[in-house]
């Protein structure tokens, strides 16, 4: 009864002008949403409240996310998911669907069509302006019949409920329809907030949907009996719907890839995985078609993979949907579609459509120029700079100008009627609910039986009260679709099939190379930027004089300048103007321009996992995030040295943090062998050359080393290596020379030691020969056996004398020297072995 | 009426890549289209170093392609093409329509379109480097009056680009967009080429890129260069009751016995001589050769 829960629709602002979802033109509610009224009326304020924490937390630890090109922040903007679902009783739906199965198969039949025998445009059913007018009608794919005849697998309609009631659609989607993916999101969501509706409604579920989607990849794909590999095709992590892209490859378990991880051989599509190249059956394509192949379509496309088309041409995979497919979405073929079907498919078209007329036909011009006012002007193709324009806002200078592009170029323009949205509610607070315009958009997937629909889809909502227009791109929110069920429900079983023992998978041998070569860059950058904040940070201690100062501090200084300089981790020197040591040092902290300063290698750091943040954990990519924000924030610190000691300490115990997620957060896959090659790799590299110009320091060279080196120095070496705690509780005295060798090269116990770095880079290779054969050649296997053999004894001064400790020294800092060098050859050599199919193509092309 | 002219044509493109190419896909619009009025009584396309595939097929505007792949790394590539064309001489001209009435025949009146029209209409809209500009067709205006015949317009349009325009090779390039061109007012026969077919597109008009070679012509006395002769490109306008006919803006003429053709599309990216995509191979400018010989000069020589 509509009394019972007049608190929330006291106020519900009805106009008679639109079709509300909730209420009938009386205000009577309508009896399907009676449960949900029902709900939400025995909510108190306080579990209103925690419903809505509970759907808030969930976007944010499930990531969802929604990038905004405009964005002048460039930012992922979160997710925004109303409370309320959208509802749909099973008999309106029932016939909805069959519509969109309707429409699914002749715009197929039309694509079909277009790039064969072109008899619609022939037969004069279809303008050739519309067609080959349109920038996606791609030329190289003309005459391609692809695998299995389909072009459209994946169809998404956006539809508006007209004031009768009835759903319009307003748009195709069939270049490669997104969404699907934000629908699985919502309802999860959704159904863990409001668990209790969810199961006593009775909800369509729709994971059926994603089951046909991957068997269309896979068991469908021109597999010739191998097990299928279908894959997810990105333009990457800059596009609109990337999070999306994320989440359908993790739900269909696809690997999620770039075109520079595809490569074609022959007639044939490849994966570069680092186990080799795998062939690739299925793809689902996110990329815009005339991407997706540099030889034949555009070629400054750097997104596409060189010869997909080739591949398609001989039927050796399947892509979804095929290429060209976008052509198809004009709103100008609206009006050419009803003649279509009854010749494409004996049938009238049973989905209503927005009115709508393509201005190319001069009596359809007149007409639209004649009731201009009424109309919205909206291109015919996409690649035309025109903004859809509602001939109503205009002034009469204004009408006048668009009536004169209009005659210019009458093909490109199609005029719309304005269409009302209905109006749906959304929660704005305890006992209140408005009213917000709504568009819907639903999805078809092609299965071996015809087009399937989605129950439900994506429902998206104005950004505010009395806007007209719907739109994610300017910031509206969403709501889950939830299509009633006439009889009992089964449950909704996971998206994929029901996995048995022989389906299990420890490692993944479909592991992209360039997520591997990121992997290793991450492990290295991660160290690079932990050395170098706490080498900084311990010049700055000193400088500061936290230490006490002295002689001895300053030899300190010395020779952190001096490892610093090696490294190229301060600035050089300019000759006219010398600057002084802490001048330097605050540049290397805080000035990003420096090349190789903190937020320089903070900035790198984050490019390297950007790439791979679907293999970080939410809270692992959140500690990287956290760090590139700390290191563009450094431009702002005051040039003090007290201000940036004060940044490096919570960073030094952030980069610990990251070393954590590493050792603890990760499956140790051969993903994580390369993350953790890179961090030994740039350990020892670091710690090798910094302890070499360390021992062969010019401070050393007048006097007798071993005595020669301050225990400030010794300090300074141990917490760079992060073990002076340990040489304290083990020696209880302040450091001396040979101990503290023995516990920074040689101590296979002390995770920061030479021989525990080496050691672990030796078990590294093992498991990766171990699982690819054919080992790399280790250029560190020989200095690394000189260092086992290593007798620290012969730094004895009572051996010697004075002279034998000193050539001991001497070639102990060449042993060093020998591991940096090595290091950085074996980082080469991995590459070579294991990144180098991942390189860049260029393009080119000859003029007369 | 004059004889079948025979020529034959020495096309060679050679690169030396910077660094080794370890992966490379190529294709190659440089094989001609037999034509009603010109025959191919031998051919030769030479490939080095050996491809690891090779396909030849139809592109969807009817000429042959090449596709080319190579799975070795390499260091260089060579294509050589050598073939013997027999031209025949352009056929008498039929007294053409106004331009008006065939832009009319164009437009979509819901009727079944006759084959030759529809395949025009491939070419009446735009395409990557041709673009439907008011600047274009402005440019045009004067040549077609309300009455002119359509192909006294074209004749008329020619002679206007040839006249206001320099030939300049070093002014563009291939990505030199056709606006920079129509206001600089110099380019090669490419850019001359597109912009006659963004002009005459613009006016509705259905007219197509070829892509072929220029018997030249030595200076008086001196021996023909071998090597020196350059791929060359002009336009066709489809004409109802001609078909398609041709015009080419940087000579001023009509091509007829000294214009060997080896394919067309709606500009130059669907028949650029040789495209393609390279893993590594760092800088590389190729060297071209091309040699378009009479031969009847051949014999003479011999």
């Amino acid at each position: 009864m509509a009394d019972v829960i007049a608190p929330w629709l006291a106020d519900y602002p009805l106009s008679e002008d639109r079709y509300h979802e909730l209420m009938a033109a009386d205000g009577q509610l309508r009896p399907h949403w009676q449960p949900l009224m029902d709900q939400l009326q025995g909510l108190s304020p306080a579990q209103l409240a925690h419903r809505q924490e509970l759907l808030q937390r969930q976007i944010q630890e499930n990531g969802v996310t929604y990038n905004v090109y405009a964005d002048a922040k460039g930012a992922d903007r979160p997710w925004e998911l109303d409370l309320l679902p959208q509802l749909i009783p099973a008999a309106e739906w029932q016939q909805l669907a069959a519509s969109i199965v309707q429409r699914a198969r002749l715009l197929d039949g039309v694509l079909a069509d277009i790039y064969g025998p072109q008899q619609l445009l022939q037969q004069g059913l279809l303008p050739a302006d519309l067609i080959f007018g349109h920038n996606n009608y791609l030329w190289p794919c003309h005459g391609i019949r692809p695998h299995g005849g389909r072009f459209l697998h994946l169809y998404a309609a956006d539809l508006a409920r007209a004031p009768d009631g009835r759903w319009w659609v307003i748009a195709d989607r069939t270049q490669s329809p997104s969404g699907a993916g934000y629908a699985l999101e919502n309802r999860q969501i959704i159904t863990r907030t409001l668990p209790e509706l969810h199961r006593q409604q009775g909800v369509q579920p729709i994971s059926g949907y994603f089951r046909a989607l991957r068997n269309l990849l896979t068991d469908q794909a021109p597999h010739d009996g191998e097990p299928p590999l279908a894959v997810v095709l990105t333009p990457g992590r800059y596009n609109e719907t990337y999070f999306e892209h994320l989440y359908l490859a993790r739900q269909l378990g696809m690997p999620l890839v770039e075109g520079q991880d595809l490569t074609v051989r022959g007639d044939t599509l490849y994966l570069k995985a680092v186990s080799g190249l795998r062939r690739v059956h299925g793809v689902l394509r996110r990329l815009d078609d005339d991407f997706c192949d540099p030889l034949e379509l555009r070629s400054d496309s750097a997104l596409g993979v060189p010869g997909l088309l080739n591949v398609v041409r001989a039927r050796r995979v399947l892509v979804s949907n095929a290429l060209g497919s976008g052509v198809i979405e004009s709103p100008g073929l609206f009006g050419f579609l009803p003649a279509i079907a009854e010749r494409l498919l004996g049938e009238p078209l049973a989905l209503s459509q927005l009115a709508t007329w393509w201005c190319g036909e001069a009596k359809v011009l007149d007409d639209a120029l004649a009731r201009l006012p009424q109309l919205v002007i909206k291109p015919a193709f996409p690649s035309q700079s025109f903004e859809p324009l509602f001939a109503a806002q205009l002034d009469t200078a204004g009408r006048a100008d668009l009536a004169r592009r209009l005659r210019a170029m009458p093909g490109a323009y199609v005029a719309q009627e304005q269409v009302r949205l209905s109006q749906a509610p959304v929660v704005t607070g305890p006992g209140q609910l408005e009213a917000r315009a709504i568009g819907m958009r639903v999805f078809a997937v092609a299965t071996a039986n015809g087009y399937r629909v989605l129950p439900g889809g994506l429902t998206r909502v104005a950004s505010e009260a009395g806007m007209g227009v719907v739109s994610m791109q300017r910031g509206g929110a969403s709501k889950d679709t939830w299509v009633l069920a006439d009889g009992p429900v089964a449950s909704d079983a996971p998206a994929s099939r029901q996995l048995g023992v022989r389906d299990i998978v420890r490692r993944d041998s479909h592991l992209p190379s360039r997520v591997v070569e990121n992997l290793f860059w991450f492990g290295r950058y991660s160290e690079r930027c932990d050395t170098q904040a706490r080498l900084l940070r311990s010049a700055l201690l000193r400088l500061i004089g936290e230490d006490g100062g002295g002689s001895d501090t300053d030899e300190a200084l010395a020779t952190t300048q001096a490892v610093g300089e090696q490294f190229g981790l301060l600035p050089e020197q300019d000759e006219d103007e010398p600057q002084e040591l802490p001048a330097r040092l605050l540049t290397a902290c805080l000035d990003s321009k420096f090349h190789n300063s903190l937020p320089a290698n903070l900035q790198r750091l984050y490019s390297a996992a950007a790439p791979i943040r679907g293999r970080l954990s939410q809270e692992n990519w959140q500690a990287v995030a956290a760090l590139a924000r700390q290191g563009r924030s450094f431009s702002k610190v005051e040039k003090d040295l007290g201000d940036a000691l004060a940044q490096l300490s919570p960073l030094v115990t952030a980069l610990t943090a990251l070393s954590g997620f590493a050792l603890d957060d990760m499956t140790r896959d051969v993903g994580w062998r390369f993350l953790m090659l890179g961090r030994r790799i740039e350990r020892l590299q670091f710690f090798a050359g910094a302890t070499a110009s360390v021992l062969a320091s010019p401070a050393l060279g007048l006097q007798p080393a071993a005595s020669g080196l301050s225990v400030a120095t010794l300090d300074s070496l141990l917490l760079l290596g992060n073990s002076l705690i340990t040489y304290r509780s083990r020696y209880l005295s302040s450091p001396q020379l040979l101990p503290t060798l023995d516990l920074l090269l040689l101590d296979p116990h002390n995770p920061h030691a030479l021989a525990f770095q080496l050691e672990m880079i030796d078990r590294g290779l093992e498991q990766l020969r171990d699982e690819y054969g054919n080992a790399i050649d280790n250029p560190l296997a020989r200095p690394s056996e000189r260092l086992r053999a290593l007798d620290l004894q012969v730094l004895e001064p009572s051996l010697f004398g004075d002279i034998g400790q000193q050539a001991a020294l001497t070639s102990l800092v060449a042993l060093l020297h020998d591991l940096e060098e090595q290091s950085a050859a074996l980082s080469d050599r991995l590459s070579l072995r294991y990144f180098a199919h991942a390189d860049r193509a260029t393009s080119y092309g000859v003029s007369p | 009426m004059s004889q079948a002219a025979g020529y034959r044509v020495h096309h060679l493109t050679r690169y030396h890549y910077g660094s080794p190419v370890t992966l490379s896909l190529h294709l190659l619009h440089l094989l001609p289209r037999p034509l009603a009025q010109q025959r191919i009584s031998q051919q030769q396309l030479t490939i080095s170093p050996e491809p690891s595939q090779r396909q030849q097929r139809l592109d969807p505007f009817g000429n042959p392609v090449v596709n080319l792949a190579f799975d070795q790394p390499h260091r260089e590539l060579s294509v050589e093409l050598t073939m013997e064309l027999w031209r025949q001489p352009r056929p008498p001209e039929q007294p053409s329509p106004s331009w008006q009435s065939v832009v009319n025949a164009f437009a979509y009146h819901g009727q079944p379109l006759a084959a030759d029209l529809l395949e025009a209409q491939r070419y009446r809209y735009e395409s990557p480097h041709v673009h439907l500009k008011r600047n274009f067709a402005d440019y045009a205006r004067d040549c077609f009056g309300e009455d002119t015949l359509l192909l006294d317009g074209c004749r008329a349009l020619m002679a206007k680009i040839h006249s206001e325009f320099t030939f300049d090779a070093s002014a563009t390039d291939i990505a030199t967009p056709l606006l920079t061109v129509l206001k600089e007012r110099r380019g090669v026969c490419q850019d001359f080429a597109h912009l006659m077919l963004a002009c005459l597109r613009s006016l509705g008009l259905a007219a197509r890129y070829i892509s072929g070679y220029l018997l030249t012509l030595p200076p008086p006395g001196k021996p023909r260069l071998i090597g020196a002769d350059a791929t060359h490109a002009w336009v066709e306008v489809f004409c109802p009751s001609n078909g398609w006919v041709g015009f080419d803006p940087t000579n001023n003429c009509q091509p007829d016995l000294q214009h060997l053709v080896v394919g067309w599309g709606r500009d130059f990216t669907d028949v650029s001589p040789l495209r393609g995509v390279l893993l590594g191979g760092g800088s590389h400018d190729p060297e071209v050769e091309v040699t378009v010989l009479p031969i009847e000069e051949i014999s003479t020589a011999d």
